[in-house]
């Protein structure tokens, strides 16, 4: 079995107001040192299969057909 | 003219687009559920709002995937009209049948309000019975509504005059990209919009200003 882990980030330029309600927020409670925070999300996936190369180019399409909306977000796959 | 109405798990508005379509058409609009393949034979299509798989991963993000999406994409390929209101615009941006997308509301707050309308466009088949620049009255009830797309993208929908309607100076509910609040293809048969014109079709609801759209969909000859 491969494990992998898919990140998808929004893209510069894309204004994220729920990243910056956090970075508020994080304020708030006093951490003065932080400047500007994205929010993003994070996926676990488990592949029945033990070629690699397959599994990377199948994230790769599952990310462009579902996982991102690249209109305005990047993605990035780690396998592990 | 005949009409279809698709239904998904999660959406909401469905019942009041059905009786707008029913009101304004004379007869009720055919249903389609999110597993159907196939779509009667009708003139429109219309994606009504709510919150299809309750909004998870994004908005219309799951639907978008559905096999009665495909069909819609056919369908509209064929030139049959398709209208997308609030969840079902989200759809038809996800399904990639409309560019961009909608992300939550400059605000983060849900807004459930009327809002004022400019119809940018009133030579497309949905908005040919307004009058160019006419200001409506609209609800709107979303909390995923602000519009964006690329530079490029934006310089082309204005361009072409794709963008059907504008928030009215000063009624921009989520901070959505040159106030848009409904685009068309660039076919002119798929529009899609975040306020919903099916709750002002008749006395009760308080104001008619949403039924010309209805008419003007419903209307055979091209625009």
């Amino acid at each position: 079995m491969i494990k992998a882990r898919v990140t998808v980030t929004l893209k510069n330029g894309v204004l994220d107001p729920q990243g910056k309600a956090i970075e508020g927020a994080l304020g708030t409670l006093g951490f003065a040192d932080v400047g500007h925070v994205r929010q993003g999300k994070v996926f676990d996936l488990e592949l029945n299969s033990a070629d690699r190369a397959k599994a990377e180019a199948d994230l790769k399409a599952m990310c462009e057909k579902l996982l991102a909306n690249t209109v305005i977000e990047n993605y990035a796959v780690e396998i592990a | 003219m005949k009409s279809a109405v698709v239904l998904l798990p999660g959406l909401n508005r469905d019942r009041d687009m059905i009786a707008a379509l029913t009101k304004i058409g004379g007869t009720p609009p055919a249903t389609v559920w999110q597993t159907d393949t196939d779509i009667p034979d009708v003139d429109l299509i219309v994606i009504p709002g709510g919150f299809s798989y309750g909004d998870y991963l994004r908005c219309g993000a799951i639907a978008a995937r559905m096999p009665v999406i495909r069909a819609v994409a056919e369908k509209a390929e064929q030139g049959v009209r398709v209208i997308g209101v609030c969840n079902g615009f989200q759809i038809l941006l996800e399904a990639g049948l409309l560019p961009g997308a909608l992300m939550r509301n400059a605000s983060l707050r849900f807004v459930c309000r009327e809002v004022r309308l400019e119809v940018t466009n009133a030579d497309t088949v949905f908005t040919r019975g307004y009058q160019p620049g006419q200001i409506i009255r609209c609800p709107v009830a979303h909390h995923d509504g602000n519009y964006f797309a690329d530079a490029e993208t934006l310089a082309r929908l204005e361009g072409e005059g794709r963008v059907a309607f504008r928030y009215a100076e000063g009624t921009n509910p989520n901070g959505s990209l040159n106030d848009i609040a409904g685009i068309v293809n660039q076919a002119g048969n798929v529009l899609g919009l975040m306020p919903h014109p099916e709750n002002l079709i008749e006395a009760a609801h308080g104001g008619t200003d949403g039924r010309a759209l209805f008419e003007s969909a419903l209307r055979r000859e091209a625009a």
